[in-house]
């Protein structure tokens, strides 16, 4: 491999990009080591306390910092003036308390599997993408996509969120406080997506399974998606769920719409719970 | 991907030249291939016009010897026909070989003036207005706005653009904005792809409208000029491109004294909004808006088939 020159690679195909004109033209170095590094769950004390200002920092600078933080034990992080950069706080495998105080760019938070995270400001595009397990607050606003695709873990918006909003959702749960965007809970799996305030257009369209419950108004659902009844095990569950992250429905948790698949797919429908699991 | 930012003092100027270039600089990732602006000051009055033209492609005057010799001619070929047609220029400028700034005061018709100075060959008038002047051109947003010198340009609004080429060249004619020709101060940039760009393009050239590049950015001006033309309202317009234009796009659009968003129906391009009482700030990303402030704002995203216009 490290013979593998540049051209090498190019010839290979192995270019992430080459548009014509002055686009990006980023070619495999067989030197750089950055982006093939095994990804790591360290073992920290929640009682190890440190903070970063990121106001001069790039994504990467403050990821490393972060990393290299948790690698020497500390387990209670604050980020400060994380200034609405993209990908920060991604990845992170292991317990930790982490706050950021101000808001993220797009793809914050992906890849999480095990960190409770408080973000005091708003998120952009993609927020908490493949979650796995942990809990993240976003305090303001949050852009389109949110949740896309989290397997497990709790993620709670106490604004607003755009479109597409737990997009291919396979498990865990995602809280809304106000209102969502179109085609939220997309093609969703598993888990339950809760949205207090209204839905946009297209609500759970294409749906294969899990639940969304909403408080406000629903413009229209996508196809597939079927309203039924509320049962008490839903308002028991939303009622313990809610009182968790301080959150109230406005009319009551038994007036809340629950939308469900209505999809009736041979060879999914004749699957055992267990296979179904497989399939997902 | 092609990143896209507007900013509008209400009841004020400022110095939007810095803020675009900030903003816009903030965004480079998202298309380093050209920058472009579209500056408002206040209007003038109703014959007083600036007008932003090239001669020639930036990367056409880098290359061969002919080409010096046929700028000059060019632009005396330009002078020679505003003669012609009676306008008085009362400034000329020259941000480059091939980009020119011309004040002038006018009181014919803007369409004929605007066609027979883009009937000689190579040249291409990228603005008219009372308040708007377009700059456009290859590099990133410190790189044009250096180029140009628009850090100290004071204005009301502004929109402004970032391209990665994608469907056409990467040249200052495929660049955005995109002037509405030939409707004085209006003008567009757009992030997303227009699906039925031909047969829209089609039906406006049968209605007399024409198209200087084949990027499908330049047929939302093309559509709202023709809105207006036909007596439209601006909103109205915006309103009714939601249901008529096919594909996946967030568009911005300014008139002298308007800045208005539109997002298409699937909500598949980005945009962020901060709107205050004597602000609001537009972006693709956040980063572009933070990069104007130097204190903590609350954002939002406008939501699919979201119009909204805004008045200085």
């Amino acid at each position: 491999m490290a013979n593998l020159s540049e051209d090498k690679s190019h010839e290979l195909g192995m270019h992430t990009e080459q548009l014509k004109g002055r686009s990006q033209q980023v070619f495999f170095s067989a030197a750089a080591h950055e982006n093939f590094s095994q990804p790591f769950a360290y073992d920290v004390d929640i009682n190890k306390h440190a903070e970063i200002d990121a106001e001069n920092l790039a994504t990467g600078e403050i990821n490393d910092q972060l990393r290299e933080l948790m690698k020497s034990g500390h387990g209670s992080i604050k980020i400060l003036n994380p200034g609405a950069k993209h990908s920060i706080a991604v990845g992170i495998l292991n317990r930790l308390n982490l706050v950021l105080e101000g808001s993220l760019g797009y793809f914050g938070l992906g890849l999480l599997d095990g960190p409770n995270v408080r973000v005091t400001g708003r998120v952009g595009w993609s927020c908490a993408e493949n979650m796995m397990s942990g809990t993240v607050v976003i305090e303001k606003n949050a852009g389109s996509t949110f949740g896309a695709a989290i397997r497990g873990g709790d993620l709670i918006c106490r604004g607003s969120v755009g479109a597409r909003t737990g997009i291919d959702q396979k498990g865990g749960t995602i809280l809304v406080g106000g209102d969502t965007g179109a085609f939220s809970g997309f093609m969703m799996q598993r888990g339950r997506l809760v949205v207090l305030g209204d839905a946009g257009s297209n609500l759970g369209d294409s749906m294969y399974d899990g639940t969304i419950y909403v408080a406000g108004k629903i413009k229209s659902l996508g196809v597939d998606a079927v309203e039924e009844p509320m049962g008490e095990l839903d308002v028991a569950w939303l009622q313990r769920k809610l009182d968790l992250y301080g959150l109230t429905a406005p009319n009551g948790l038994a007036n809340m719409t629950k939308i469900v698949s209505g999809k009736q797919l041979w060879n999914y429908d004749n699957l055992e719970p267990s296979e179904k699991k497989l399939v997902l | 991907m092609c990143g896209i930012a507007g900013v509008i003092h209400r009841g004020d100027v400022a110095g939007i030249g810095s803020e675009m270039t900030s903003m816009l600089q903030a965004m480079k990732h998202r298309g380093p291939d050209s920058t472009g602006f579209a500056l408002y000051s206040a209007p003038r009055t109703e014959q007083s016009f600036v007008m932003r033209f090239k001669v020639a492609e930036g990367a056409e005057a880098r290359s061969g010897f002919a080409i010096h010799e046929q700028m000059v001619a060019r632009k005396q070929e330009v002078d020679k026909r505003l003669a012609e047609l009676e306008v008085e220029l009362t400034s000329v400028g020259e941000a480059t070989e091939y980009a020119f700034r011309y004040e002038f005061s006018f009181a014919g018709d803007l369409r004929r003036l605007a066609s027979y100075v883009e009937d000689i060959e190579g040249v291409e008038v990228l603005s008219i207005g009372h308040a708007l002047e377009l700059v456009k051109d290859l590099g990133d947003a410190t790189v044009v706005s250096d180029q140009y010198q628009l850090h100290g340009f004071s204005g009301t609004h502004a929109i402004g653009h970032t391209r990665m080429a994608t469907e056409s060249d990467v040249d200052i004619r495929s660049a955005h904005p995109y002037w509405a020709y030939p409707f004085s101060d209006v003008s567009v940039v757009h992030n997303g792809q227009l699906t039925n760009y031909w047969s829209m393009r089609r039906d406006l050239e049968r209605r007399g409208h024409r198209f200087m590049s084949d990027c499908d950015s330049e047929l939302i001006a093309v559509y709202i000029a023709d809105a207006i033309d036909r007596g439209e309202n601006l909103e109205s317009a915006m309103r009714r491109s939601i249901e008529e234009l096919d594909g996946v796009f967030t568009y911005l659009l300014a008139t002298s004294d308007q800045l208005g968003m539109a997002k298409d129906v699937m909500a598949a391009k980005p945009m962020v909004l901060y709107e205050a009482d004597d602000i609001v700030v537009l972006a693709s990303e956040e980063v572009a808006i933070r990069s104007i402030f130097g204190r903590e704002i609350d954002t939002f995203d406008p939501y699919e088939g979201e119009v909204r216009v805004w008045q200085t």
